[in-house]
């Protein structure tokens, strides 16, 4: 466990109709074993919710877990509604997991999230990325984690990005918007 | 096979019935978790499971928008032909949703609705205008692992939903209302504090006029300890519930992170098809092997639909034959003695099962392990044996004994939870 002394505060929450809490628990023990500290505002969090407990927080970044399949549109609910703020225009937001229903990466879909303000999108629930994505924002160069490390086993990430509609050239995690 | 009640003493309800009958019959009733938004492709999907070569009941799974009754993302969805998660059954006229079921749901087909809902009165409502008056759920576990809702209030929607409920299906027909208790966050939870937050639920349920449910119960680790599990449920069932109930058990294939590939994922399906049949379960609510990867199709749902029902059939024919000794009720087992000490200290709080059991997450008499609601006390931990049985490592108020393994709390880093998590889903893959 390599703890940073630029450790960020990351709020952590699931996107507004998403009840999944596995991959948020997940999240949460990542960025905290990386030295960062973490508000998780669990599941089911409307974009209202969301804009209040950021003015109140003042993260530093605010992470979105979603894999109930509606994780496009709730994303860009969320992603709209904060960047309404003033105060929260440039807080990095990403948003990860299984983001549609089918099993296939919308690239539409991730660049409209994008285009709406989202830093970055994790729609292959990369984690190995999220975690250089992380210590890109800490300022300091990550040790590098494999999923290995990370405790993903071969297989568990084979589905993950194994189908991808018509991504050719759209980057993933870690992209700027 | 050893059913509640017969059928001939406790009032059924038209879902009680169906499934009582196959029961005394021999055979498993095996059911999906199929929901799509698009009307037609659900009319299909029931079509295809009325019609599959098993004994099945159709269902139809609702979309989160709807369980969480945010229905402008509804119609801005069904709008803009946004895909949803389930059907949306509250926002779709009722006539829709009639001619959806035309000719399909009846004595021979019964259709039960799944949800996710701690506030679900508008389902209800809709649901029974629809014609149906079956479906699922819980004050506990349609409230702890689906979001936000206090306790107090699931307690209460659910005493009214429950109440709904028996107003308005019209008699001779009796709703038929099932827990979700043995499911809860899916995963990693030890199988007594399932056990008897069914239980529970189901008490709860019969105090507020339900009479006829059923109880679930999640496959989960290990086979010896599921079947110690589903034993004692029925004898708690048999013990707790009020005379003249008709009940019935429903297993659910295994709720935790699927395993990836189709051979796993069919064994999984196959070996919960078995454990159910063992231990005399008379219905099954699958997996498919899409599970890991999306929302299963049509054809991915019938498929496992078949496959269990074939599972279950030769496991049948092998108890009938004498060729696979039937489970048979141990003296006692760990996880009936615990699941017993939990019950039994909720209902000694109050004679309202809905206030026992707020009072009862309060005090952390009951604690579900890795639940981030804030009425749940969170200091239960679990962990996975060498054997591949769930233990308490930590038990927080419950009056259990912890009996994890020690070092058991490792299972608190990100790799460590992901590896337990992922145990099920390694093993079939493998
Ligand atoms: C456990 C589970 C549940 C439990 C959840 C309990 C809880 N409180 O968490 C219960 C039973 C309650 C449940 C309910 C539902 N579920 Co569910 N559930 C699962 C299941 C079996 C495992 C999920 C899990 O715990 N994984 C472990 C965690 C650690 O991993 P993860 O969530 O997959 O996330 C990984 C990556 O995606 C990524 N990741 C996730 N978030 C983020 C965020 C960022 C920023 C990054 C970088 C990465 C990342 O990292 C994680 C670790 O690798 C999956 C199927 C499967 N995988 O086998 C279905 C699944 C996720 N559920 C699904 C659905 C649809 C539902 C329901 C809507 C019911 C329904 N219609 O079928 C409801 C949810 C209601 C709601 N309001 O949202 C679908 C989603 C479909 C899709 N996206 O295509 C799945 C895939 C099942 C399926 N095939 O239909 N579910």
């Amino acid at each position: 466990m390599v703890h940073s002394q630029h450790g960020l505060h990351v709020l952590v929450c699931g996107g507004a109709s998403d009840a999944h809490t596995w991959n948020l628990v997940c999240l949460q023990l990542l960025l905290e074993e990386a030295g960062h500290r973490v508000t998780n505002l669990g599941p089911c969090v409307p974009e209202e919710l969301l804009a209040q407990e950021c003015l109140t927080h003042r993260p530093d970044a605010v992470v979105i877990g979603s894999v109930n399949g509606h994780g496009y549109q709730d994303g860009l609910r969320a992603v709209r509604r904060l960047r309404r703020e003033p105060s929260l225009a440039a807080v990095p937001v990403a948003l990860g997991g299984k983001l549609g229903v089918d099993g296939v990466r919308d690239a539409a879909a991730a660049d409209a999230l994008r285009a709406a303000g989202c830093t970055a999108v994790f729609d292959d629930g990369d984690l190995a990325a999220f975690h250089t994505w992380v210590g890109g924002l800490a300022g300091h160069s990550a040790p590098t984690r494999t999923t290995a490390d990370l405790g993903v086993r071969a297989g568990a990430t084979a589905d993950l990005g194994a189908r991808t509609r018509a991504t050719a050239g759209a980057p993933t995690g870690g992209s700027r918007a | 096979m050893s059913t509640g009640p017969s059928p001939a003493t406790a009032p059924a309800s038209p879902f009680g019935r169906f499934v009582a009958d196959a029961a005394a019959d021999g055979r498993l009733v095996v059911q999906p978790r199929m929901g799509f938004g698009d009307p037609a492709r659900m009319r299909h999907g029931l079509e295809r499971t009325r019609f599959a070569a098993a004994t099945t009941v159709g269902t139809l799974t609702l979309d989160s928008y709807t369980r969480l009754g945010d229905h402008a993302a509804v119609r801005r969805a069904l709008r803009a032909g946004l895909p949803l998660n389930g059907y949306p059954l509250v926002d779709l006229p009722a006539g829709r949703t009639r001619r959806l079921l035309d000719g399909l749901l009846g004595p021979d087909f019964p259709v039960q609705v799944r949800h996710g809902s701690a506030r679900p009165a508008a389902i209800v409502k809709a649901m029974t205008r629809a014609g149906l008056d079956a479906t699922e759920g819980g004050p506990v576990s349609y409230c702890l692992p689906y979001g936000r809702t206090p306790l107090r209030e699931s307690v209460d929607q659910w005493a009214r939903a429950c109440e709904l409920l028996t107003r308005l299906v019209p008699a001779p027909r009796l709703p038929h209302l099932e827990t979700f208790g043995g499911c809860l966050l899916g995963q990693l939870c030890p199988p007594a504090l399932l056990v008897a937050v069914s239980v529970l639920e189901a008490l709860f349920f019969t105090q507020h006029g339900i009479r006829s449910v059923s109880l679930s119960y999640a496959q989960q680790t290990h086979p010896g300890q599921d079947e110690d599990a589903l034993l004692a449920l029925r004898r708690l069932a048999a013990r707790f519930l009020p005379a003249g109930t008709d009940w019935h058990l429903v297993l659910y294939t295994y709720m935790g992170v699927f395993p990836r590939t189709g051979p796993g994922a069919r064994r999984l399906l196959e070996d919960s098809a078995r454990l159910a049949v063992r231990t005399g379960v008379e219905r099954l609510v699958v997996k498919t092997a899409a599970e890991a990867h999306r929302i299963p199709s049509v054809a991915e749902n019938i498929g496992a639909l078949e496959s269990a029902g074939t599972a279950a059939e030769l496991a049948a024919a092998r108890l009938r034959d004498g060729r696979t000794p039937r489970c048979v009720p141990p003296a006692d087992s760990e996880v009936h003695a615990e699941a017993r000490a939990l019950v039994e200290a909720v209902l000694d709080l109050s004679p309202d099962v809905g206030l026992a059991l707020r009072t009862a997450f309060a005090h952390g008499l009951l604690d579900v392990p890795y639940c981030l609601h804030p009425d749940n006390a969170g200091r239960a931990r679990s962990v996975v044996d060498a054997s591949g049985r769930l233990r308490w490592s930590s038990v927080g108020a419950m009056p259990l004994t912890a009996d994890g393994p020690p070092g058991g709390h490792e299972v608190m880093t990100s790799a460590g939870l992901l590896t337990a998590l992922n145990s099920v889903a390694l093993r079939y893959d493998r």
